[in-house]
C-alpha cells in the first residue's frame, strides 16, 4: 500500500512543509526532536489539519484541502501507537485490546487470541494498565492498535520512553509484526539504530522539511545528510552568490566567504543567492595545487581537524577563511600523503549540490 | 422516634435533594464539558452566568425564579399549559430552587475533573475508530467519574442547606415546601422550642455526615480500581 503525502502547516515559530511518497513496508520518519516528526504523524492520523495539501493512503484520499476532503481520525483506519502508550486506565488490558472492535466493522474479535499470542499478553489480560511495566504497556498499545483493523500502523516514538533493556524486549515484536502481518507501518523515531533495524524506506526530516526520502540504503549512504542522520558532520553547506557568468564556457563564478567556485551556469543569473552543498565524499585532497587535472575547483585550505570515522575512512575539516569544508578520504590516502592538522593543502571539489538537490558535476 | 413534622421535613429534604441533583446533573455535565473543552466567543459570559447563583443574594435568585417560574411567569405558564406542571409553592419548585443554587458547585467540580482527563486518551480512542459521542461516553465520562460524584455530593449538600431562594420562591408550607432548614427556622419563631430545634439541627447534621461518608467510600473504591 502506498502512502503519498504533501502538506504544509504553519504555526507560530514553526513551519512544516513536507512531501514524500512511500510504497515501503516500513517507512521511517526520522529526524531530531523538533524536526516535525510528531506533527507529521498527527497530520497523517488526522489529529491535525494541514493548511494546504493532501494525504493519500492506497486509493483512499484522507485529506485534500483543494477538494475540501478531511477524513476524521476515527474513519482513517490508521492505528497509532504513542510514545506514552495512552492505555485507558479504567479498562483492563482485555478491555483496552477490544476497544477498537466496538466501533470498527473491519475489526475481528477472533483475532484477539492470535494477537495476544503474538505479543505475549496472555498473562496480562485481566490487569489494569497501572499495574503494567513500560514494555508491557507498549505491547498492549500495539495490540490495541492492531485489533482495530487498521490499514496502516503509525508508531510514534514507541520506544523513546523505554530503557535499553525494554527496547530490546519490544524490537523483536516489531520485527515480527513487519514480517508476519504484512501491515504497512510508519515508524517515527530519532534513534538511528531502531530505524536501521526496522525500516526499508527513510524520510529524513529537518526543521519541518523533508531533507531526503527514499530507500534506506540510498539515503543513508548520502554523507551530506550527516547532521540529520545523527553522525558527525559529513558535509558542508555554504551560502554563495553568483558573481559572474562566463557565457563562453557556460560557467558561473560563485563567490562565498573565503573563495570562489566555478560551476555550470545553466539557469543561474548574476546576483542570485544560493546554498551550496559540498559533500564530504566529493572533496579530494592534493598536497599542492594540481596541474594537469580536469577538476576546475582547487581551493587552498588548511586542515583544521582530522577524525577517523568508520573502517578505512578519515574525515577532514578544512578551513578556507571563515568557511568550513569537510572531506572524506581513505585512511591509506591520509597516511600516504602524511596529512596532519595545521597543514596547508589543496581541496579538489568534484561536485557541488545546489539547494534543490540539483547536482553539478565539475570534472 | 421522629415526630411527624420532623419526618415530613426529612423525607421532603431528601426527595428535593435527589430530584434537584438528578435534574441538574445532565445540565451540569453539558455546561462543564462546554466550559472545559469549548473554544468559543462568550465562554466567559457563560461561565459568569453559571456562577451567578453563587454570588447573588439567595433572596434575589428566589425572586428571579418566582418571576420566571411563577404561575404567570414565562416558563411557569409554559410548563402549566403544555405539561400541566405547576411549580409555584410546590415541592417541585423547591427542587428547582435547589438545582439552580447547586448548579455552580456541580459545574465547577465536574469541569475540574473533565479538564484533568488527558486529551491524549481521547485522541487515542478516536484513532481506534470511536465517534465523538462514544469517546465522551466511554473515556471522558468514566475518567471524570470521581469529579462527577463530588459534584453530585456538593449539589445534594447545597440542596439540603438551601434556605433563602427556596423560602422566597415556594414559601414555607409544611409537608410541601418546608425542608429541614425552613422547619428549623419556623421552630425558632416559636417560644420555648429549643429542644425541638436542637433535634432538627442534629438530624440535619446526621444526614449531611452520612452523605459525605458514602461519597468518600465510593470515591475511594473508584480510585483503587484505576490506580491498581
Amino acid at each position: 500500500m502506498s502512502l503519498d503525502l504533501d502538506v504544509t502547516l504553519q504555526r507560530p515559530g514553526f513551519t512544516l512543509a513536507a512531501r514524500f511518497a512511500s510504497a515501503g513496508a516500513v517507512t521511517a520518519l526520522f529526524g531530531r526532536s523538533g524536526a516535525g516528526k510528531t506533527t507529521l504523524s498527527a497530520l497523517l492520523t488526522g489529529h491535525l489539519r494541514p493548511d494546504r495539501g493532501h494525504v493519500r493512503l492506497g486509493d483512499r484520499v484522507l485529506v485534500d484541502t483543494h477538494a475540501g476532503i478531511f477524513v476524521p481520525p476515527q474513519r482513517r483506519r490508521i492505528g497509532t501507537v504513542f510514545q506514552d502508550g495512552r492505555l485507558f486506565p479504567h479498562l483492563t488490558v482485555r478491555g483496552n485490546l477490544l476497544y477498537g472492535s466496538w466501533f470498527n466493522r473491519h475489526a475481528d474479535r477472533r483475532q484477539l487470541s492470535e494477537i495476544v499470542a503474538l505479543l505475549g499478553l496472555e498473562a496480562l489480560l485481566q490487569r489494569y494498565p497501572a499495574r503494567l511495566s513500560g514494555g508491557e504497556k507498549q505491547r498492549v498499545a500495539i495490540g490495541r492498535a492492531l485489533l482495530a483493523g487498521p490499514e496502516l500502523l503509525v508508531l510514534d516514538e514507541p520506544l523513546a520512553a523505554l530503557d535499553a533493556q525494554r527496547k530490546a524486549e519490544i524490537l523483536p515484536y516489531l520485527e515480527l509484526l513487519r514480517d508476519r502481518l504484512k501491515l504497512p507501518m510508519v515508524y517515527v523515531s530519532h534513534a538511528l539504530d531502531e530505524v536501521v533495524r526496522l525500516a526499508d524506506t527513510l524520510v529524513l526530516l529537518e526543521a519541518g522539511q523533508v531533507r531526503a526520502a527514499g530507500p534506506i540504503g540510498e539515503v543513508m549512504s548520502r554523507l551530506d545528510l550527516g547532521p540529520g542522520t545523527g553522525r558527525t558532520e559529513a558535509g558542508a553547506v555554504i551560502a554563495a552568490r553568483v558573481e559572474a557568468i562566463d557565457a563562453g564556457h557556460g560557467l558561473a563564478m560563485l563567490g562565498f566567504p573565503g573563495g570562489t567556485l566555478r560551476v555550470p551556469a545553466d539557469g543561474l543569473v548574476p546576483g542570485q543567492e544560493l546554498r551550496l552543498h559540498i559533500r564530504a565524499r566529493d572533496v579530494a585532497i592534493a598536497l599542492e595545487a594540481p596541474r594537469g587535472l580536469s577538476i576546475l575547483n582547487a581551493l587552498p585550505v588548511t586542515i583544521a581537524e582530522m577524525a577517523a570515522t568508520e573502517a578505512g575512512a578519515v574525515e577532514l575539516r578544512l578551513v578556507l577563511g571563515p568557511t568550513l569544508l569537510v572531506a572524506r578520504i581513505t585512511r591509506l590516502s591520509a597516511e600516504t600523503l602524511g596529512l596532519r592538522p595545521g597543514q596547508a593543502v589543496s581541496a579538489l571539489i568534484k561536485s557541488v549540490a545546489f539547494d534543490r538537490g540539483v547536482g553539478a558535476d565539475l570534472s | 422516634m421522629l415526630t411527624p413534622v420532623e419526618a415530613d421535613a426529612l423525607t421532603l429534604s431528601l426527595r428535593i435533594g435527589f430530584w434537584a441533583v438528578l435534574c441538574s446533573l445532565p445540565v451540569a455535565v453539558a455546561l462543564a464539558y462546554v466550559l472545559a473543552r469549548g473554544r468559543f466567543r462568550g465562554r466567559a459570559v457563560l461561565a459568569a452566568l453559571v456562577d451567578l447563583p453563587l454570588v447573588l443574594p439567595p433572596v434575589v435568585t428566589g425572586y428571579a425564579l418566582l418571576l420566571l417560574f411563577g404561575r404567570h411567569g414565562p416558563i411557569g405558564e409554559w410548563l402549566d399549559s403544555w405539561f400541566g406542571i405547576v411549580v409555584a409553592f410546590r415541592w417541585t419548585g423547591a427542587a428547582i430552587a435547589a438545582a439552580v443554587m447547586g448548579l455552580p458547585l456541580m459545574v465547577r467540580a465536574i469541569r475540574l475533573s473533565l479538564e484533568a482527563v488527558d486529551p491524549g486518551l481521547e485522541q487515542a480512542a478516536a484513532g481506534l475508530g470511536a465517534p465523538r459521542w462514544a469517546v465522551f461516553a466511554t473515556i471522558t465520562l468514566p475518567l471524570a467519574l470521581p469529579g462527577l460524584l463530588a459534584g453530585c455530593l456538593l449539589g445534594f449538600a447545597k440542596s439540603l442547606g438551601e434556605f433563602g431562594a427556596t423560602i422566597t420562591f415556594v414559601s414555607n408550607i409544611p409537608g410541601e415546601t418546608q425542608t429541614l432548614p425552613i422547619a428549623i427556622y419556623s421552630l425558632l419563631q416559636v417560644p420555648n422550642s429549643d429542644a425541638a430545634v436542637l433535634r432538627l439541627a442534629l438530624l440535619s447534621a446526621a444526614v449531611s455526615l452520612v452523605g459525605v461518608l458514602a461519597a468518600e467510600l465510593i470515591a475511594g473504591r473508584l480510585k483503587r480500581r484505576t490506580a491498581g
